[in-house]
């Protein structure tokens, strides 16, 4: 897809964002403004799916998790937008007998969720078991994963990231939003991930960067790492990120992780975004 | 008189090994997993025959619970196995999330669970397993009795679709089921019939509540034994139908008091049928390090606490 068509496609995806999370006064917006650009891209342009007729074993087709799962908003609006369920349904986000819940889960049958997150540190181990159930079922798609890069402080991951390494899990792609902050304040003040680069290194896994707002650069660098799979290693994509991107008001600050605009701010915010695909 | 064809002495765990190894050859989508437990699981058959189709995750419990979920979406059955404490307190939060709140169709399948560890000592005794597991909606809580019935047992979850958790043991006990018995999920097994108490167990207390019931017999006290293999779904009628009968219950469990079997039993009565009930099971305490049956003994667990159960129990009504 064009560059352009996809940047259209992320300014509408920020447009649901905002609006989900400002309608019920919670959820997370930074978190999902930084993942907008990745989301719309992998989805729009790098993976094989099948929006229209979902199904849980997803034979044949690339599978994404979302590990961090409380940037659901970007999640349901790409889906949505993708064909998955319709888009009026995002206005649901949060409300009593909502299949958008919360944080993603799969007992209210949400087309596109495939395992429950929000207790973070799970979903690159979930990722590796359905690496390894495409493996045994001769399955040549690949597994894609998003995590939080405070997310990594859980100590689960690292037990994923041994295993996967020392098993050659090859067909797998993770991809870290990368974006320095978490609930407390800066990633590197509260817990310091050191040099993660070296880190992955050092597990086996092969590591690229990448810049998550630049269109072109997302397509180059996730092609280059299905170009890279099957090669008997893991691989993770450092994806630098601003929390709250798009929004001046909004960007580079922890403080929008976890709480919605006012409908003032929204209406500052939405200002900012073109309505590509018209509201929900 | 109450007798029972005893076939042999093994574990209960071994029962699971012999179980998951049939399973390897009958069902291609069956995977197991091991977190540096596979001698002790006695999974080493099944890892033998189908190599392609077992997964060693090392000492990482957590990641071996994640990697079975995400299993499950591809439509494969995975097996995994280590300790009961390790199946359980350890890894929570993962099947919490990743296995019963996304119900996904894994079997967690649980060793040396209870004071018949042994001499390992209370860091390695769960006694609370079973009540975390029942918490948890979506999922089948199985105890099995003996080698049979857990063989039989693990072969019978993998046709259930959804989260089980299996439990079993260390210990050599006799083996009492019959070797073609049916297992259903759900449906407990009167393996006595009497008139004076109920006794409803589970686990390696089968075998206990056996001896019990013997000891009963010669006191002129007719027993009715109930096998309840499966906690949840608890099979309420069968309770309802024998207490209605005998007025009166034991329960009796190596678990915690708190949260197990009895608790279980204790809410249906409570609902529909008010009996005195006695709960043999640990009394809010760790265990500690000793020879199996000793520790039974020491911590309420063995036959004459459930002969004593039952004498009270008969004499409240």
């Amino acid at each position: 897809m064009e560059t352009l068509e996809l940047e259209k496609i992320a300014s509408q995806v920020r447009r649901d964002i905002l609006r989900m999370v400002s309608a019920v006064n919670s959820g997370h917006p930074g978190g999902s403004l930084g993942c907008a650009d990745f989301l719309t891209v992998l989805y729009f342009d790098i993976m094989n799916h099948n929006a229209s007729n979902f199904s849980m074993d997803g034979l044949n087709e690339d599978i994404f998790f979302l590990s961090n799962g409380h940037i659901s908003p970007v999640w349901y609006s790409v889906l949505a937008r993708s064909g998955y369920f319709p888009t009026n349904e995002l206005g649901t986000f949060r409300k009593l007998g909502s299949r958008l819940q919360g944080h993603p889960s799969t007992d209210k049958k949400l087309p596109g969720i495939r395992m429950a997150s929000g207790s973070l540190g799970q979903g690159l181990s979930v990722a590796v078991g359905t690496a390894n159930a495409k493996k045994l079922n001769k399955d040549k798609s690949l597994v894609f994963t998003l995590h939080g890069d405070g997310e990594l402080q859980e100590g689960q991951i690292w037990e994923a990231l041994m295993y996967a390494a020392a098993n050659k899990v090859d067909n797998l792609i993770a991809t870290i939003d990368y974006n320095g902050r978490q609930i407390d304040g800066d990633v590197d003040d509260v817990l310091s991930l050191g040099n993660l680069h070296a880190k992955f290194t050092a597990f086996g896994w092969e590591v690229l960067e990448m810049d998550g707002h630049n269109i072109d650069e997302l397509k180059a660098t996730l092609l280059k790492a299905i170009s890279m799979t099957g090669n008997q290693k893991p691989i993770v994509i450092i994806m630098k990120t601003e929390m709250g991107q798009g929004v001046d008001f909004m960007i580079g600050s922890h403080k929008w992780h976890g709480v919605a605009p006012n409908p003032e701010q929204l209406e500052n915010a939405l200002g900012q975004l073109t309505e590509t695909l018209g509201d929900y | 008189m109450i007798e029972f064809e005893i076939f042999g002495n093994k574990d209960t765990r071994s029962g699971f090994g012999e179980g998951l190894q049939e399973l390897g050859q009958k069902n291609p989508n069956v995977v197991g997993l091991c977190a540096d437990l596979i001698g002790s699981l006695k999974m080493d058959a099944f890892k033998k025959e189908n190599p392609d189709r077992f997964f060693q995750t090392g000492i990482a419990e957590a990641n071996m619970i994640g990697i079975a979920a995400g299993m499950t979406i591809g439509g494969k059955i995975p097996f995994t196995g280590t300790f009961a404490i390790f199946s359980t307190g350890r890894v929570y939060d993962q099947i919490r999330q990743s296995v019963a709140y996304s119900n996904k169709n894994v079997k967690i399948c649980a060793s040396h669970a209870g004071l018949t560890l042994g001499e390992d000592g209370a860091t390695h005794q769960v006694l609370e397993d079973i009540g975390m597991m029942k918490m948890l909606p979506n999922m089948t809580v199985v105890v099995p009795c003996d080698f049979n019935q857990t063989k039989q047992a693990t072969i019978a979850i993998a046709d259930h679709i959804g989260p089980v958790y299996l439990r079993f043991g260390r210990p050599v006990m006799p083996i009492f089921i019959k070797p073609d018995a049916e297992f259903v999920i759900g449906k407990a097994d009167v393996l006595i019939e009497g008139t004076d108490v109920t006794i409803i167990a589970c686990g390696h207390m089968v075998w206990k509540s056996i001896e019990a019931a013997k000891k009963l017999e010669a006191q002129g006290i007719s027993v009715e034994l109930i096998n309840m293999h499966t906690i949840k779904p608890l099979d309420a009628a069968a309770i309802l139908k024998s207490v209605s009968k005998t007025k009166c219950v034991v329960t009796a469990e190596e678990h915690m008091i708190n949260g197990g079997l009895g608790d279980s039993v204790a809410q249906v009565l409570t609902r529909n049928l008010l009996v005195p009930q006695e709960f043999v099971g640990v009394n809010d305490t760790f265990g500690e390090s000793g020879n199996p049956m000793e520790l039974m003994t020491k911590y309420g667990i063995d036959t004459d606490n459930v002969v004593e159960a039952a004498l009270k129990a008969i004499s409240r009504k």
